[in-house]
């Protein structure tokens, strides 16, 4: 089978629903989004803790319910959408090859296509941890997924390695199902979860976090019977003498996501060393003409508000691109970014083509307390903005005004300022 | 005169709060709060915290297996383990539809747990 649309959307999680829905209502009606589980909604389905949609909505949603909004949207708006399709790869001329259980590989081709494929989590083969690999070792969303959609308990007596939100809720909601979480240990100094987790996830449960410690051996062969836990350094080497022994049957780990990018880097899309996902313009294009990306595969979100509204506009300016509405591209000035900030979202504006307002999404390397994020347009300092706290677990924001550049811009800057 | 320390949970600031509580155990400052929702938080943590609960209970007929919900307005903290007790003995007949009410007035907190996703009958 092999025919075309205009738009196809890799990915049915909250990334590819606003996308679809921004794209549908700027006119593109030939589209489809391809999904390869057997629902709509990605990750919420199995975040059943509340806390989704305070910045859109107004009130806090539980995940399912955050997405049934978007999905009943996307079947209002009558977009069609393909279940259990697995997205293999995309060749140089924009086919789709796909796969699914009814009808066997499939081909379509797309005028335009957004990457919403979301991210997964850091593998336990990854961290680079000694010892046996028994039975009872989780990443925390897998563990996450095994409590909530299947109902089952993956254990009683829980580590949890790494303090990333996935990690934390799953502290609490182990404890509610009657398990005991003897601690989380977090590599870094500070922890990349959210406040809010941090404060209802564990201290609620008196649940301690060790800062600074980590997993140092993993003992049981058949399954897993403790694991040592050890402080470390400054250069993150453990400290001989505070190793202590824990007894579990369960670790989990929420070491970090990545953005799932086999098939963008297989498609000879542009990736980034640091976000891992692909590096884009003002448009949230790719480097290949009319290939957009949005949500957690082109950089990890904490908030899902966010990922709708990127989303929306990856739709809007995909439609765009399609309706041949786009200016010509003039000048593409790449954002350096120094100090603190790791990178920024877009990583680079062309400024006849961006909006009115530019939302640039980026994240820091540590904490920053009272300091000052600047923007500097050709040296010039047109933003300084100071916070009471910046941390790199939380996605920070500035807004670039069309009117403060012009074609004659030479250079754009973001760094971070220590008060 | 007590101080007690909370985090302010409202937003991704996470303010530090000091909250300054009398011998009648009546909230006499907040501080360390950007915005008044710090200020109100601080005094309801300090007295009476809330929490919404969610979880999962079993369904039957259903195209899932679990259905989720969610106490439909935040309960006493200290309440927090009965509703999830209450919720160890159910299980509930698809269809289901977000919003439904499953249970009310669980465990004596004048919430509901409604479910929060759609399971059809299969
Ligand atoms: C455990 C957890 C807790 C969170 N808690 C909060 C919170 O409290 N508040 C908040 O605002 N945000 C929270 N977030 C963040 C928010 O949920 C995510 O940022 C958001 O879901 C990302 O959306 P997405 O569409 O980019 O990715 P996903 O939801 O992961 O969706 C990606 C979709 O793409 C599909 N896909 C992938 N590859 C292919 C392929 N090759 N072919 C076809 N389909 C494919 C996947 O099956 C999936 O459905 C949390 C995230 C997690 C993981
Ligand atoms: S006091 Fe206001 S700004 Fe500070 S964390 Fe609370 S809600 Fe956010």
């Amino acid at each position: 089978m092999e025919n075309n649309k205009q738009l196809v959307i890799i990915g049915g999680g909250p990334a590819g629903l606003a996308a679809a829905i921004g794209a549908k209502q700027a006119g593109i009606d030939d589209l489809l989004i391809l999904e390869r589980d057997h629902c709509l909604g990605g990750i919420l389905n199995q975040c059943i803790h509340n806390g989704f949609g305070l910045h859109t909505f107004g009130e806090e949603l539980t995940g399912p319910e955050y997405a049934w909004r978007y999905i009943q949207q996307v079947k209002d708006l009558e977009i069609p959408y393909q279940l259990d399709s697995m997205v293999l790869d995309i060749s140089e001329d924009k086919t789709i090859r796909y796969v699914n259980a009814t009808q066997g590989v499939c081909q379509v081709h797309a005028q335009a296509i957004i990457l919403a494929m979301g991210c997964r989590e850091r593998p336990f083969g990854s961290l680079s941890i000694p010892g046996y690999r028994p039975a009872g070792i989780y990443s925390a969303g897998t563990a996450q997924k095994l409590v909530n959609i299947d109902g089952y308990m993956p254990g009683k007596e829980v580590v949890i390695l790494g303090s990333g939100d996935i990690g934390l809720i799953m502290a609490r909601r182990m404890t509610f199902e009657g398990a005991h979480v003897h601690t989380v240990a977090e590599r870094l100094p500070y922890s990349g979860g959210l406040k809010r987790n941090i404060v209802q996830c564990l201290d609620d449960f008196n649940i301690p976090l060790q800062l600074s410690h980590t997993v140092v051996d993993v003992h049981g062969k058949d399954r897993i019977e403790s694991v040592t836990i050890a402080q470390v350094n400054a250069n993150n080497l453990p400290i001989a003498g505070t190793e202590q022994e824990y007894p579990c049957d369960t670790l989990l780990l929420s070491c970090g996501l990545i953005p799932e990018n086999e098939l963008s880097a297989k498609a000879g899309i542009q990736l980034s060393k640091i976000t891992n996902g692909p590096i884009v313009n003002e448009l949230l294009e790719t480097n290949k003409e009319g290939v957009f990306a949005c949500g957690n595969v082109l950089h990890v979100h904490d908030l899902v508000d966010f990922v709708s509204q990127e989303a929306t506009k990856a739709g809007q300016n995909a439609a765009q691109y399609i309706l041949n509405h786009l200016p010509e591209t003039q000048h593409e000035i790449p954002i350096e970014t120094s100090g603190l900030i790791r990178y920024t979202v877009p990583f680079s504006i062309d400024p006849s083509r961006m909006d009115d307002k530019q939302v640039i999404r980026f994240r820091l390397g540590n904490v920053l307390k009272n300091g000052y994020v600047n923007v500097y347009i050709d040296d010039k300092r047109i933003i300084h903005q100071k916070k009471m706290i910046r941390t790199p677990g939380e996605m920070e924001s500035i807004v670039l005004k069309r009117e403060w550049l012009s074609d004659a811009t030479q250079s754009i800057r973001i760094e971070t300022e220590v008060a | 005169m007590e101080i007690r320390h909370f985090t302010c949970i409202n937003c991704p600031m996470g303010c530090p709060l000091s909250v300054t509580i009398d011998d009648q155990g009546q909230v006499v400052e907040v501080q360390g709060n950007t915005c008044p929702k710090g200020d109100a938080y601080g005094q309801s943590e300090a007295v009476h915290p809330l929490r919404i609960v969610t979880s999962v209970v079993p369904v039957l007929h259903g195209d899932l297996l679990m259905v989720s919900c969610k106490t439909s307005q935040p309960i006493p903290k200290e309440k927090m383990f009965d509703v999830i007790q209450a919720l160890k003995s159910v299980r509930f007949e698809a269809p289901i539809h977000i919003g439904d009410v499953l249970i009310e007035n669980v465990a004596n907190t004048s919430a509901s747990i409604i479910a929060t996703k759609e399971v059809q009958r299969i």
